[in-house]
């Protein structure tokens, strides 16, 4: 039987790292991640956790690393935030084209300049096309939870595309906060061993990273979108298999108290847990608010949002990143997904909580009451909106 | 690459090359303007042209002498010109 | 009729870990080295390579010309990636994921892999110990992109990112000198090698990948096309490079520096810069400008050499020259004693005739 502990939610990041058996870990020091190496490489020297940790020189050379070990053939895991998630980018797309099934979890940070080591989204969007599957977690719990389920559906063979696991940085990384940590007997059974279709063995000899021109590259991009299309099935056994044993229950796009909502807010990350505070207080006034929480941010679950904001009026996006020169990208997602549909919500698009500051619960009401007076004035002019700004 | 035709549904996981060394299929002796000729009696049987070779195509027949497999060979004239007896010449490929 | 007892095929192992039909230019060193220093390796390797030359020549999809475990992820981190295998293997060696017994992990790169871009990676992987050997071949600048200037092209060189004009002689700065700055992580084993001297250079990388621990091995990997020479002078190019003393062959044994080959008196520079193009342009005085580069970095290795390494009395140049005959063997003379019943070469090349001598 799991065991509800409190601690705060970098350790219970290792917890599950150490009870999914991780084999190698390559990380380099970035704060707001900090916590989660450290408490690996504890465990490693304590022998805790059996396995190798590299503390390499930088964020290139740890998803290089990662690289290495998971092409070798071992359960590969490493953590980092903002600039170092940058600089792992080149590498990033890299592992997801090998098809290296390696788990990133992501304290979510701001980019310099100037220089923020505070949460927000605009490290994780730069790289949104790296081809990664992407969730995001809203707590202790379901980052936890989430790590496990990202190596069990990143090494599924059907599947084999490395995984980020987005926390946010301090609001999340940062907590202490009750979390039920797994047994080691129920993670086994939860997460088989890591038995990928090809490694770099004397044995049996292969070459991995060969390059491809004109004549066949097209195909092997093709090859890779469709695969990670396709593993949309595997998530989704992967959910409902975490069900069973955990009892907790996941899906790409959540939904609370949206049954019959006029307005709707739509959040990505621990923005959520405010969010929700205002719904039950909105709902309570008799309010038919209601809020969409985007758990999958690639592949991009389209129809499953299109099916959780249906009958909606106002649609309000909460961006905590901007691109910079056009809408930002959750929104701009948003509104391409909803596009198709004949009867859409109008969509009124925010940008807030960037390098740290957070977003009250003041600021989440002003957002609902907003959204629904431009939608009566019959949509938003500007692109977005910025909230809390001077 | 799994076997059959080279479309995006044939590829193994993350592109891997499962044949190793099945680049020799490639033909790299189109390159050659001028091939390596043996004189056997001058070699020696030291298989120096053996040992310098690049690609590497030179390779020893039953009797011990050398020769190059000129699907390979790009003619670059090393063996020729390391060769200690001078028991190799470089020979225009339209002379032959 | 063997008449000589150095039947050079005899002496070296018979696999050819890369296969022909590589992409390589006509006359290519680099190639060549990398066949040796497969060959010294054996089967049981998995080598990591860096972006540039070795890559791209022999890994065109679908096809490979690699016979043993190879991987290729990027320019500046074939050290990263090796390090991630060599502890993956680890591990995976302590839980019995795979038969134990040591696989040899090597990471290979050009010299911009190497001396620019991947320098970072290259010493954090020196530093923390991991056990491989990286071997660096070294054609003096960006080949592979079409002669670009490197931080490994030697002083005078023309490249198309420093060539020579009216107010320029080309190459300005002097070549970094990668094996001093592998010998001060303080590892275990360094060497540098040439193509032209196949049995060295195996013998070298044989020691390198037995040792434990990290080890480097610096190539000089002679370009025809970069060089501008002609293709069948590769391997006597190498030797006037060594035999002038502007590539020394030596190795630095936990710490110890030591001749490969001394020479009481070296060639001159000249007959070498005079064979290749990039040099073309060098007017005498130049020439002897690097004349007296090349001599005094040759004084500065023979004090090295004298000192025995590690000591800390700074040894005058002058004492340092009497104080010959120190470790000047090289592992070269040691393999030409090797057994005789190394098993007879085989041959190579496809067995099919029909292709053979198609034009």
């Amino acid at each position: 039987m799991s065991h509800r502990t409190g601690l705060e939610v970098s350790h219970a990041a290792a917890e599950a790292v150490k009870l999914a058996h991780v084999e190698v870990v390559a990380a380099y020091p970035i704060t707001p991640n900090t916590h989660v190496p450290e408490r690996i490489a504890e465990m490693v020297a304590n022998g805790e956790l059996d396995a190798e940790f590299i503390p390499v020189e930088s964020e290139h050379s740890a998803m290089s690393a990662c690289v290495g070990s998971s092409a070798t053939g071992a359960r590969t895991f490493t953590a980092t935030s903002g600039q170092g998630l940058e600089l792992m980018h080149e590498v990033m797309t890299v592992a997801s084209s090998m098809r290296l099934p390696i788990v990133l979890s992501l304290a979510n940070r701001a980019l310099s300049s100037p220089l923020s080591v505070w949460g927000d989204h605009s490290d994780v969007m730069a790289i949104r096309d790296c081809g990664w599957i992407q969730v995001f977690a809203e707590n202790g719990q379901q980052t936890f939870d989430l790590l496990l389920w990202a190596f069990r559906v990143g090494e599924d063979p059907r599947v084999s595309f490395p995984v980020i696991v987005n926390f946010d940085g301090f609001h999340v990384t940062h907590v202490i906060e009750p979390v039920f940590i797994a047994d080691q007997e129920e993670v086994d059974r939860y997460l088989p061993p890591f038995k990928p279709n090809a490694v770099l063995d004397p044995r049996r000899p292969v070459t991995m990273g060969a390059y491809g021109p004109p004549f066949i590259y097209s195909e092997t991009k093709k090859a890779q979108d469709f695969a990670l299309h396709k593993s949309k099935e595997v998530m989704l056994q992967g959910f409902a298999e975490f069900e069973k044993i955990f009892g907790r229950k996941y899906n790409f796009v959540e939904t609370y108290k949206a049954e019959g909502a006029k307005t709707l807010l739509l959040v990505i990350g621990s923005f959520a847990e405010t969010a929700m505070d205002l719904v039950d207080k909105l709902r309570e006034k008799g309010e038919a608010v209601g809020l969409v929480r985007l758990r999958l941010w690639r592949p991009f679950p389209e129809e499953e949002l299109r099916q959780a904001v249906r009958g909606a009026e106002t649609l309000i996006v909460l961006d905590r990143a901007m691109s910079f020169g056009t809408l930002a990208p959750v929104v701009s997602e948003v509104r391409a997904a909803l596009y198709p549909e004949e009867k859409r919500p109008q969509i009124v698009s925010f940008v807030g909580g960037l390098g740290g500051r957070d977003i009250r619960l003041e600021e989440f009401e002003y957002m609902v009451k907003r959204g629904s007076e431009l939608t009566q004035k019959g949509g938003q002019k500007e692109l977005y909106e910025t909230i809390g700004i001077r | 690459m799994a076997d059959g035709p080279l479309t995006w549904k044939n590829f193994i996981g993350g592109f891997v090359v499962d044949k190793p060394g099945n680049a020799a299929e490639y033909q790299t002796g189109g390159w050659r303007s001028q091939k390596p000729v043996w004189d056997n009696t001058k070699c020696i049987k030291c298989g120096v042209c053996y040992i310098y070779c690049p690609e590497p195509c030179v390779r020893q027949t039953a009797e011990g002498y050398f020769e190059s497999d000129l699907f390979y060979c790009k003619g670059c004239g090393i063996c020729a010109r390391e060769c200690w007896t001078g028991a190799i010449k470089m020979v225009q490929e339209e002379e032959v | 009729m063997e008449k000589f007892s150095i039947y050079a095929p005899r002496l070296v192992n018979p696999e050819e870990n890369i296969a022909p039909g590589h992409r390589a230019c006509i006359g290519c060193g680099e190639v060549l080295a990398v066949r040796y220093v497969l060959k010294a390796m054996g089967p049981n390797v998995i080598a990591a390579n860096a972006t540039g030359c070795m890559e791209i020549i022999s890994s065109c999809l679908p096809t490979t010309s690699w016979k043993i475990p190879w991987i290729h992820v990027l320019f500046e981190n074939a050290s990263a990636v090796i390090s991630g295998v060599e502890a993956a293997r680890k591990a995976l060696t302590r839980k019995g994921k795979v038969p134990p017994g040591r696989v040899y992990c090597l990471a290979m790169g050009g010299d911009g892999a190497t001396s620019d871009i991947g320098l970072q990676s290259l010493s954090g992987a020196l530093e923390r110990g991991h056990d491989f050997t990286y071997v660096c071949f070294d054609n003096e600048a960006y080949m592979n992109t079409g002669v670009q200037r490197s931080s490994s092209t030697p002083y005078g060189a023309s490249t198309t990112t420093a060539p020579p004009g009216k107010v320029s002689i080309g190459q300005w700065s002097q070549k970094k000198n990668m094996a001093a700055i592998a010998a001060a992580h303080n590892i275990p084993y360094v060497a540098t090698a040439c193509s032209s001297y196949p049995f060295d250079l195996m013998a070298k990388v044989k020691k390198a990948a037995e040792v434990k621990g990290p080890a480097y091995v610096h190539v000089l990997s002679v370009c025809p096309t970069g060089w501008r020479h002609a293709t069948d002078t590769t391997i006597q190019m190498g030797r006037l490079a060594v035999e002038s003393g502007v590539f020394p062959l030596y190795e630095v044994e936990n710490g110890k520096y030591k001749l490969t080959f001394d020479f009481p008196k070296l060639r001159p520079v000249k007959p070498y810069l005079k064979l290749q193009g990039r040099f073309r342009h060098l007017k005498d005085e130049e020439i002897d400008k690097i004349q007296k580069q090349v001599d005094k970095e040759w004084l500065k290795l023979k004090s090295l050499v004298a000192m025995g390494g590690g000591e800390k009395k700074v040894v005058p140049v002058p004492a340092a020259i009497e104080s010959k005959g120190k470790g000047v063997k090289g592992p070269g003379s040691k393999i030409k004693r090797k057994n005789p019943t190394t098993p007879r070469l085989r041959r190579t090349g496809p067995k099919k005739v029909s292709r053979r001598g198609k034009k």
